[in-house]
């Protein structure tokens, strides 16, 4: 066996000599390091491609992991682009000085203010709203309202939550101290520990099968998850309510993009940006998740505008990677695992 | 003693393998010279605390069930006659093959509140019927405890069947009956493996991420994540991997002092372990035991996993698949080799000059194993980038605009080294096991007779060591056909595989569309695995 590997093991490192020449990025190529992952962007890439010409060669990755790629790298770095499915990840990514802007009509035109960086270093390309879903024969929609209401004692034993691991967690409760302070929001996150029925779940999929199957009567999401499961069982008895209509709107974070610092070619990178902010490829790049586009003049995929209209929180998304740090601490002490 | 040693040759291989999993420690310990903030008195005021009990609780719940069912399991397949001994003998150590991430999905999946089991038992028993949680530190313990026990099981089977035989034989001369010399004699003969076994097992519990985060334990790995990925401190999580390597070392020393002191030399392969008849209900029993621990760890989760990939196969499974599947056997099976080798060349290196401070350096060698990958690629990656960053520099003022593109760090050649950092305690935890069972009297013997360096090595040595490292490459193989972290971060663009199609699918909780690729893992893990049961028979 081991005679049969030996060439391998020399084919690999000859390679990654070879590699050694091939970082060189052409005119036309495009380097993305994306946290957004494969089957979600390598159709938008496929299609810019085909209509441009312009190779995109691509990464994937937790953002936090290709974050400390892009700054270990440096000016060395071979990417052009970075995309997150958060806009703290691309907050924290703008914060460490590893984008550039882009100064574009077209994005400025595209994507509405509060999507995007206000110094231009990112943008986001999908909103990925995150609200209040319920069981509708356990619960009166009437009597929900707000996320805060959530810490109500009426939800005692009937609230269900994601792990606060997860990043969705952490922008909406930063979100909720930019809006209100860090006071109130510690009172409302204690209130939901106080409420939980169960130990958080790992994934939204989870929560959403746990209300179905009476475990709870209330939970938050992502809507695209409830998206994916009422696609393939259209009487999943689990309904979207929308948070905090009337009192800030309800919570949307984006996935997003931006120029790297060192990008060797900004000005096709910025061109990619705008070509996603519009069109066909921005309905295609929201719809291929169930998310809704950022540019508003785009239209929404059926399914999900069968959830109905909603008034989302016009606070900037930035606020949500500029608050994390804090938000974390708060649910830490709060309880909130 | 003289600073220089006798043998450089020795010393020079313990401290080039020391240096894949010396940079991420350097990078973590250069992680405390940058003050991390308030940071560590929010963790040790709120985090800390908690994680710390929980990890040592769940540390000791799995080394002690894996020790247990490991080498029970073992005794029996190796000491008894049973119906379908053949077959547990090769199939226990199937659920290696399992991704622990996957079988902790499964679980949780096929075992919580909205899961088939309960609904079916609250519509069939009674509404008020429910199971423990399965999202819980038991459950992660039961589950790491099924994807691990076969460490154990493999290096305490190999240590009974290589030298079990002789030394069952002199103790029932002695008067003892079968249990009391399994107890008396043949158990502390294969307490080094047992404890190589453990040790694994110890370290691996202790850099997990993948089983703890989907069944929702605070570990300090978990803590390590949030304060990284949560409070945007990469510092903090360094400086408490860090923390975690030396809670590793201490259990590495622990390891040591429990194998112990004595020359477990078992002579030489000696005739096969006479095997105990066991018959009617003793040889059901024995079946049942064996059968019960393979359907849980295995059987029934592949067939989970089997339902999910064929509803998602007509859709995601293409012609790629072959490409995924040709890239992981072949990345696994060459880092197996280099892990290999330098587990033997390590092991070798000292046992030539076991001088103190170079034991103490190979222990760093492996430490790499109980850092949670994702950390230990960073901490590997900052430094090859900045050497990649500083030869450009060199490149760049001697050829100017000629100079090549320097790019070192997305290519094969850190993934091997980053490998050998994570992985090299898994080939050197059997290789030196099986060395250690080799008499130093035959080396001596081997030397007088004219055979030494390379020639004693390869007549002597290899031959005694051949189950040793068959055992070591399926570890490492199948260790590294699920290894995600490092091939994420150091791959080159576009190169993907299984474990990476796992990665795509699950990290937005597609969790059905996992499977097919998870599938696949275990499939290719299956082949080596058999392999290996096979031949660690027929060499014993």
């Amino acid at each position: 066996m081991s005679q049969a590997l030996l060439p391998r093991v020399l084919a690999s490192a000859a390679v990654a000599i070879a590699t050694l020449h091939g970082g060189a990025a052409a005119a036309d190529t495009l380097v993305v390091y994306s946290a957004r992952n494969e089957q979600l962007i390598k159709p938008v890439f496929d299609a810019y491609t085909r209509e441009t010409g312009v190779e995109i060669k691509f990464t994937t990755g937790d953002a936090a992991v290709l974050i400390e790629r892009l700054a270990a790298e440096g000016r060395n770095s071979p990417a052009d682009l970075l995309m997150t499915v958060d806009a703290g990840e691309l907050w924290n990514a703008a914060q460490r000085d590893l984008l550039q802007p882009a100064k574009s009509k077209v994005l400025e035109r595209n994507i509405p203010a509060h999507l995007r960086d206000p110094q231009h270093r990112w943008f986001g390309l999908s909103q990925r709203a995150r609200t209040i879903v319920y069981s509708p024969a356990r619960v009166d929609a009437a009597r929900l309202s707000t996320y805060d209401a959530l810490a109500d004692a009426q939800w005692k034993k009937r609230l269900c939550l994601r792990t606060s691991k997860k990043v969705y967690n952490q922008s909406l409760v930063a979100m909720m101290i930019a809006a209100q302070g860090e006071r109130r929001t510690e009172q409302a996150v204690r209130g939901w520990v106080a409420n939980l029925a169960t130990e958080v779940f790992a994934n939204d999929t989870q929560l959403l099968e746990a209300i179905a199957a009476g475990q709870c009567d209330v939970g938050i999401v992502n809507t695209y998850y409830f998206g994916r499961i009422v696609k393939e069982r259209p009487d999943f008895p689990v309904r979207i309510f929308w948070a905090d209509q009337g009192k800030g709107g309800t919570h949307v974070n984006v996935s997003g993009a931006g120029v790297t610092r060192h990008s060797r070619n900004p000005a096709a990178a910025t061109r990619f940006l705008e070509w996603l902010s519009a069109g066909k490829a921005q309905q295609h790049f929201a719809a291929v998740n169930l998310e809704y586009p950022a540019n508003p003049a785009v239209p929404i995929d059926p399914l999900v505008a069968s959830w109905g209209k909603f008034e989302a929180s016009p606070v900037n998304v930035a606020e949500a990677g500029r608050l994390q740090p804090a938000a974390v601490r708060l649910m830490d002490r709060a309880g909130y695992r | 003693m003289p600073l220089l040693p006798s043998r450089p040759a020795a010393v020079l291989t313990v401290a080039a393998l020391a240096v894949p999993a010396l940079l991420p420690i350097l990078s973590a310990a250069a992680a405390w010279a940058v003050p991390a903030g308030d940071v560590w008195q929010h963790q040790l005021q709120h985090v800390l605390p908690r994680v710390a009990g929980n990890t040592l609780l769940l540390l000791a719940l799995v080394a002690l069930t894996t020790a247990l069912l490991g080498t029970a399991l073992a005794w029996l397949v190796a000491a008894h006659e049973f119906p379908g001994r053949r077959f547990f003998a090769w199939a226990l150590l199937l659920p290696l093959a399992v991704p622990g991430y996957v079988l902790a999905v499964v679980f949780a999946g096929a075992l919580d509140f909205a899961g088939p089991l309960q609904s079916w038992l609250r519509a069939a028993v009674s509404p008020a019927v429910q199971l423990p949680p399965v999202r819980s530190l038991g459950g992660a313990a039961i589950v790491l405890s099924l994807c691990l026990y076969p460490y154990v099981y493999l290096l305490a089977r190999v240590a009974f069947e290589t030298a079990g035989a002789r030394t069952l034989e002199a103790a029932q001369t002695l008067g003892l009956d079968r249990g009391a010399a399994f107890r008396r004699a043949l158990l502390p003969l294969a307490r080094p493996a047992v404890a190589a076994g453990v040790g694994l097992v110890c370290m691996e519990t202790l850099s997990d991420f993948g089983v703890v985060a989907a069944l929702n334990v605070d570990t300090f790995t978990t803590a390590i994540y949030r304060a990284w990925y949560g409070m945007f401190s990469l510092s903090a999580a360094l400086q408490m991997a860090g923390v975690l390597a030396l809670f590793a070392l201490a259990a590495a020393w622990i390891e040591r002092r429990f194998r112990g002191a004595r020359g477990f030399a078992g002579a030489r392969p000696s005739t096969e372990l006479p095997r105990q008849r066991l018959t009617g209900f003793g040889g059901l029993a024995a079946s049942a035991a064996a059968g019960a621990v393979l359907a849980v760890a295995f059987v029934l989760p592949m067939a989970q996993l089997l339902a999910w990939s064929v509803e998602h196969a007509a859709t995601d499974l293409d012609a790629r698949y072959w490409a995924f599947a040709g890239r992981s056997v072949a990345l696994a099976a060459s880092g197996a080799l280099v892990i290999v080798v330098a587990a033997l060349a390590l092991g070798y290196a000292l046992r030539l000059e076991h001088r103190r401070w170079l034991r103490a350096l190979g222990r760093f060698a492996t430490v790499g194993y109980a850092i949670p990958g994702t950390v230990l690629a960073v901490g590997l990656f900052v430094p090859v980038a900045a050497l990649g960053g500083w030869l450009q520099e060199r490149f760049d003022a001697a050829l100017g605009a000629a100079a090549p593109q320097v790019f070192l760090q997305g290519t094969l050649l850190t993934m091997f080294v980053a490998y050998l950092a994570r992985f090299l305690a898994v080939g050197s935890g059997a290789v030196e096991s099986g060395l250690e069972r080799i008499h130093r009297n035959l080396d001596e013997a081997a030397a007088l007779l004219g055979a030494r360096g390379m020639a004693r090595l390869r007549r002597l040595h290899l031959p005694l060591l051949r189950g040793s490292l068959l055992a070591a490459a399926v570890l490492a193989f199948v260790d590294l056909m699920k290894e995600l972290p490092i091939t994420l971060m150091t791959r080159p663009f576009g190169f993907e595989t299984l474990a990476v199609r796992v990665f795509e699918m699950a990290a937005e909780g597609e969790w059905e569309r996992a499977a097919l690729p998870s599938v696949l893992i275990v499939a290719a893990g299956i082949l080596p695995v058999v392999l290996l049961a096979r031949r660690v028979t027929h060499v014993a």
